[in-house]
């Protein structure tokens, strides 16, 4: 894996890492991401790839271009030059249509991030919520900044906004699941149990999902038979 | 339109200027109280879940699915053809629920002008499930949970537009969740309900999905167009309409997950059922997504023009510390400008008054500030949130954005001049209307309702800055620079910085 062996010289050290990393567009080659590097799909991600091209008319390829950066990034661990390079290939496309994709979208990760990449919506509704006290102790139990990973390469965390969960504000996402209904306490709990290998749930674990935490107050009733409720003439 | 001395007049006055039709406003049936939808009358019957534990199926089972109604019917639905579907539509008076609440029946019918079978291949139907905009969180709750009225409605629509294929963009964030509606598709497939033949009809129709990668301005029609084909999600000039050229320079349409998700229990159900909710010009049942400072927050389907003090006290527990301690309200997600409490007492949720309120229903995402909440603070992230989502291909957004977002920092902590307030007032006004895409505006509005609402607090906020850092007699000049302040080597030297949204910089 390119995370545990890179990450001691990656995010943490370089002097344009703030928080507008993923919107400069400049790529500099370095030791773990130049445009020497390789990057070929494995055999099941070619065959997901044909299957992702499947979806679009033959004469727009291109329109695959962010399923399979995506691909790319979830094979390497992120969307390194090479992935690009590689998807271009694939695609007939020239390179710089992908730099393009790759640079505007803010979940291409261009440089790597940790095991547990931990990303906290901090936008108004989630502020309101508080989210503030727990990205603070997300920073300082992990003593990270945003944008940075640990040095044992497990957990990288970002600022983002709104998640749109906001009804089960303050969230945060940890590679592709939400964790919601946070507190300051819970949030640390839960990178904790990921630390030692448990497994945490994911969603909230104060409600079953979307209805007031005191349970729901409509749609308590037996379900409708909408047989009854057709028009006749159908 | 409300004029900006209305607001401090007497609450008799202020009722009377809400209350006050524009041209296009209806006039009300008189004492018909809206609210209070019954549970027969609920299109998501599985919102909470309630009905897939029943049945013991996972939540978006096909067996679960087809219990609470989904499927039943549709071959009879679609043999009737476009038009019928069409003018079923425009019976129940449905707007689109993304924000704009255009007629959807209108719109899907600019799929048909006369002749349209002439233009030979593929038509799109595009599903908008990028739900960026802060508040809401409506759209996910379908996907998660009843994703066959989304591949219903994907086939309903599609067929009302003679479409050949659906592509769903959901945004990428949402994995779970698109994996959960692919499965539903997946099922869909296996049932014959899409395909060559879709539920035994003879009409071809796929549906596919294709994931965003985070990109807010994608969830503009013509920007999520561009995405799809490939590009960065930068919006196009209209015209062309997608409706004409759309996606892959095919006649397109661009619809909201609800919009579309509904669109088949209305057929079921007859139009004329869907319009007996709510006022006239606003009909029909929407998911209202409550968020911020009150007690239970959640998502709840009503009927259009429910109070929203009933909205919030009845569902959601009511406002932290009681409906007296209300602060301001955004009323339709992050975009649409807030409310002070004088005008929640008695507003109703529905596209017209809160037009006439000098706001907006946009995806009707309510956002509850109490008056222990910083307002400002609110506003300045999200002037946050759309300098970072600002696509940058525009320049009065791409600037504007920055500027503004720059100056409500200031704005926040107060270090700054009464004056420069309605100088970034200034600046929102000359954004709005000049930017490709709605983005200028959607920035724009937050603020103009902070400054309409709030600017006393705000005054205070800079005097109060002025008298703690003893600047009252002069010292600190526009743009927060001190008489001391100054610029060396890159960095400014001598002059505090205003603290950013954002933390750990």
């Amino acid at each position: 894996m390119f995370l545990s062996k890179y990450t001691h010289l990656s995010i943490a050290r370089r002097p344009f890492m703030g928080r507008a990393l993923h919107i400069v567009a400049v790529h500099r080659d370095n030791q773990h991401n130049n445009q020497k590097m390789k990057f070929e799909f494995t055999p099941e991600n070619k065959e997901l790839a044909k299957e992702i091209l499947k979806r679009y008319p033959p004469q727009y390829k291109k329109s695959a271009v962010m399923p399979l950066l995506d691909l790319g990034q979830r094979q390497a661990g992120f969307t390194s030059i090479a992935v690009m390079n590689h998807v271009a290939e694939l695609l007939d496309m020239p390179a710089m249509r992908v730099y393009e994709v790759a640079s505007f979208y803010t979940m291409y990760h261009r440089e790597p991030v940790g095991k547990y990449h931990i990303q906290i919506c901090t936008t108004t509704p989630c502020q309101l919520c508080n989210s503030d006290s727990v990205i603070d102790a997300i920073m300082k139990h992990l003593n990270l900044q945003p944008n940075q990973t640990t040095p044992d390469g497990l957990f990288s965390l970002e600022e983002v906004e709104c998640l749109g969960a906001c009804v089960n504000a303050p969230m945060m996402q940890i590679n592709d699941d939400y964790y919601e209904d946070l507190t300051a306490e819970s949030a640390v709990e839960i990178l904790e149990a990921l630390k030692s290998g448990k497994k945490v749930p994911i969603g909230t674990t104060k409600r079953e999902s979307c209805e007031p935490f005191s349970g729901p107050k409509v749609l308590v009733n037996e379900p409708l038979d909408v047989s009854t409720v057709t028009r006749s003439d159908l | 339109m409300l004029k900006f001395g209305q607001r401090h007049t007497s609450g008799l006055t202020r009722r009377v200027a809400v209350m006050a039709r524009s041209f296009a406003t209806v006039e009300d049936t008189p004492n018909r109280v809206y609210g209070g939808l019954a549970d027969q009358d609920r299109i998501f019957q599985n919102l909470y879940l309630g009905n897939s534990k029943k049945h013991g199926t996972p939540s978006y089972d096909l067996k679960t699915a087809m219990k609470i109604g989904d499927w039943y019917k549709t071959k009879e639905i679609l043999l009737k053809g476009d038009t019928w579907i069409i003018d079923e539509i425009k019976a129940s008076g449905l707007r689109g629920r993304g924000g704009a609440g255009f007629p959807s029946g209108l719109k899907w019918s600019f799929m048909n002008p006369p002749g349209w079978n002439k233009n030979v291949g593929p038509r799109y139907l595009v599903v908008n499930a990028d739900e960026g905009e802060p508040g809401t969180c409506k759209d996910r709750e379908i996907m998660r949970k009843e994703p066959h009225k989304l591949v219903e409605g994907c086939l309903v629509a599609g067929r009302a537009m003679n479409a050949t294929a659906a592509y769903i963009y959901i945004r990428g964030e949402f994995y779970n969740e698109a994996v959960t509606l692919q499965h539903a598709i997946n099922e869909a497939y296996e049932a014959g309900f899409l395909g060559p033949d879709a539920c035994g009809t003879g009409y071809a129709f796929d549906v596919y999905i294709h994931r965003g990668m985070g990109a807010y301005v994608c969830g503009e029609e013509t920007a999520l167009i561009e995405s799809l084909e490939g590009k960065a999600g930068k919006p196009r000039l209209k015209p062309p309409f997608p409706a004409g050229v759309g996606l892959f320079g095919r006649p397109s349409t661009v619809t909201n997950v609800e919009t579309v998700a509904v669109a088949p229990t209305i057929c079921r159900r007859g139009g004329k059922w869907f319009s007996g909710f709510g006022r006239e010009r606003n009909a029909g049942t929407k998911l209202f997504c409550i968020s911020g400072n009150v007690n239970e927050p959640c998502t709840v389907e009503e009927e259009m023009s429910i109070t929203l003090r009933e909205l919030i006290d009845k569902h959601c527990g009511g406002v932290k510390g009681g409906w007296d301690n209300l602060l301001a309200v955004i009323p339709g997600g992050s975009s649409t400008p807030l409310l002070n409490k004088d005008t929640c007492d008695d507003i109703l949720m529905d596209y017209d008054a809160l037009r006439d309120a000098g706001s907006g229903l946009g995806t009707a995402a309510v956002i509850v500030f109490n008056k222990q909440a910083d307002v400002l603070r609110g506003i300045q992230r999200l002037l946050a949130f759309y300098k970072h989502e600002s696509c940058g291909q525009c320049t009065p957004c791409r600037e504007g954005s920055t500027y503004l977002s720059k100056m409500m920092d200031r704005f926040y902590v107060g270090q700054a001049q009464e004056k420069e307030i309605d100088k970034a007032l200034e600046l929102t006004k000359k954004v709005e209307g000049h930017s490709i895409c709605a983005m200028g505006e959607a920035f724009s509005w937050p603020y103009q309702g902070l400054v309409k609402n709030f600017k006393p607090l705000m005054i205070e906020r800079i005097r109060e800055y002025k008298r703690q850092n003893g600047l009252e007699d002069g010292g600190m000049q526009y743009g927060g620079w001190y008489e001391s302040g100054g610029v060396k080597d890159g960095q400014v030297v001598n002059n505090p910085m205003p603290k950013e949204a954002f933390h750990g910089h």
